[in-house]
């Protein structure tokens, strides 16, 4: 059993370098307030649009996303459908900022020539794999949280009406955030640390381990152009690929990384 | 207290061959003894520091740190030794303090507050412990090193060249500390390729580079390998004579080359007349006497490049 003691203590190591490093804490900061902001933005401009002009926007929708508005009015609807695209942005909070924290913590050890003194003591590789794996996921996972708080906050203010908010804070939405957005921040750092071990540039690590992002703009792109529609099947879909790639990069991490593969490969 | 039997570690390498780095190495180094590891550069000893604080696997042979099997006990081997690592890197954008107190809680140090104070008061580094370590000089790196070796008071201390890359008055310092450190209980183990450094702090020296070639005290190190060599020109060397020589009772060896005798003493002042009423008496012809001189370094790379001695 991985002790409390040793993973906590290198969690708050891992925090007290971040709290430093002023590049990275911007990011963790600033991203996903910029994030919560855009759609925020859009909301309060569309208010004063979307007063009637019905058929406009419900002749063009495809016919999955008409099954949304049901119920609503073309106004409502425009307002919702705009919106509703952005929960794709708390999915790649999650991404990015382990991406952006964990080089830092990987190639951090090797420039730092940190880690061997590290590795002599009695923590065991999965306390230090722990570690710093939560030292990155806690604050994505924390920032996604927030910035959707943020957003779910301004919202209730600028939408048109009580059935726009509840359908923009529906079941999927709230999987997506709450469930499949920890799961994708696991990935992204399992990810992000095996592209580190690889490096010896921290910037170059980490942008790399940036294009963890890139799927998530994929369907967001597919979904305004209108290819795709992010409903409750995909989000069940994502939500078990999230989870099972998660398990495999995990049990792979804990059983490449021995003690001498950690030093060899990350000093 | 260490204790090694044909540890052997084999580097697999990609497209090239097989890199033996220490090769059969058996020693026993005893409680509380300064035990010096001396090799040049690429002897190994880093690779066998690493294997005994069970960062690394050895590929054969056995070894007991502490009384415990390494493979089989690393964690109890590691809560029992101290190392300070070749390159002993620190977390530069974070406190002396802190980067003490990281270690003191990794090691399950009971008042790790008190630990840290006693050792940065100890090396001098209290004054600064709220400093980022990156703005240390690296004597200073070296003694917060130091502290953080000895932070869980282990029993074993590991030392990879302590003194390598720093300027001679930090290397001084931290000579001195070592100094202090003996005799305190504590079992040191110090890797060095400097002789004087060696012979200075040690109780026992291993002189090794991939084989284990000797291990003795200085005095005897010096001795037997060191020692003073005089060399007597005869006109001609008679049969006998090397061992009528070697039978004195201060001569450590004697040997020929061509018609000059060479006879290995430790104090030639008093002793070479015997030597030289001897040889007289067994009819030999002096021409000239002279003493070789073999500065320590000529008779330990001598030592480290003939693979045969022993
Ligand atoms: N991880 C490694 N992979 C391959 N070769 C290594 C590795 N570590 C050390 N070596 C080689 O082993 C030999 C001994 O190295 P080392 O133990 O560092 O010597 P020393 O500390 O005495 O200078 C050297 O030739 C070195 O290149
Ligand atoms: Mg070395």
């Amino acid at each position: 059993m991985p002790s409390p003691i040793a993973v906590k203590t290198i969690i708050r190591k891992e925090w007290a370098e971040l709290y430093k490093n002023t590049l990275v804490l911007g990011t963790v900061v600033f991203l996903p307030l910029f994030l919560a902001a855009l759609p925020l933005l859009i909301l309060w401009a569309s208010g004063d649009i979307m007063g009637g002009t019905a058929e406009a926007v419900g002749s063009e929708l495809p016919p999955q996303m008409g099954d949304l508005c049901r119920g609503l009015s073309s106004g409502e609807c425009g307002q919702l459908l705009i919106v509703s695209q952005f929960t794709l942005f708390f999915m790649m909070i999650p991404l990015f900022i382990p991406a952006t924290i964990a080089p830092y913590s990987i190639v951090g050890e090797k420039t730092q020539r940190s880690l061997e003194p590290l590795l002599a003591t009695p923590i065991s590789t999965v306390e230090l794999l722990l570690g710093k794996n939560l030292a990155a996921v806690i604050p994505a996972v924390l920032a996604t949280w927030f910035a959707y708080a943020f957003f779910a906050i301004g919202a209730r203010l600028l939408v048109a009406s009580p059935q726009v908010f509840s359908r923009l804070f529906g079941p999927d939405d709230l999987l997506q955030v709450l469930v499949i957005g920890p799961l994708l921040a696991v990935f992204s750092v399992d990810l992000a640390i095996m592209i580190s071990s690889r490096s010896n540039d921290a910037r170059v690590a980490q942008q790399i381990s940036s294009l963890v992002v890139l799927p998530i703009v994929f369907l967001f792109i597919g979904q305004l152009a209108g290819i795709l529609v992010f409903n409750t099947l995909l989000t069940y879909i994502l939500l078990l690929a999230a989870f099972f790639i998660d398990i495999i990069l995990t049990y792979l991490s804990v059983h490449v990384f021995d003690r001498e593969t950690i030093l060899t490969r990350w000093s | 207290m260490i204790h090694t039997e044909n540890l052997t570690r084999i580097f697999q390498r990609k497209g090239e061959p097989p890199l033996t780095a220490v090769e059969n190495l058996s020693i026993d180094v005893r409680r509380g003894e300064v035990f010096g590891f001396l090799g040049p550069n690429g002897a190994g000893k880093t690779t066998t520091i690493r294997m005994l604080a069970c960062l690394i696997r050895p590929t054969s042979g056995e070894a007991l740190v502490n009384g415990y099997r390494v493979g089989e006990d690393n964690d109890a081997i590691r809560r029992s030794v101290g190392i300070l690592t070749e390159t002993p890197g620190m977390y530069d954008n974070l406190s002396a303090a802190y980067n003490l107190s990281i270690f003191a809680r990794l090691y399950g140090v009971d008042d790790a507050d008190a630990q840290v104070e006693k050792y940065l008061r100890m090396l001098g580094l209290w004054e600064r412990r709220h400093d980022e370590v990156g703005e240390f000089s690296k004597g200073m790196r070296q003694k917060l090193a130091l502290a953080r070796a000895l932070i869980h008071e282990p029993e074993i201390l590991f030392l990879d060249e302590p003194t390598a890359g720093l300027d001679p008055e930090a290397a001084r310092l931290v000579r001195a500390f070592i100094s202090d450190l003996r005799g305190q209980g504590r079992t040191i183990f110090l890797c060095t390729h400097n002789l004087d450094e060696a012979d200075r702090l040690c109780d026992r020296i291993a002189v090794f580079k991939t084989r284990l070639l000797v291990v003795d005290t200085p005095t005897n190190l010096r001795r037997k390998l060191f020692g003073r060599q005089v060399v007597f020109h005869l006109r001609a060397l008679s049969p006998g004579l090397v061992d009528r020589v070697m039978g004195l009772p201060f001569v450590h060896h004697a040997e020929s080359i061509d018609n000059k005798l060479l006879v290995r003493l430790a104090d030639p002042e008093t002793h070479n007349p015997d030597i030289i009423r001897a040889l007289v008496e067994a009819g030999a012809d002096i021409q000239f006497v002279g003493e070789l001189r073999y500065s320590l370094e000529d008779v330990y790379l001598q030592l480290v490049n003939t693979p045969s001695t022993t």
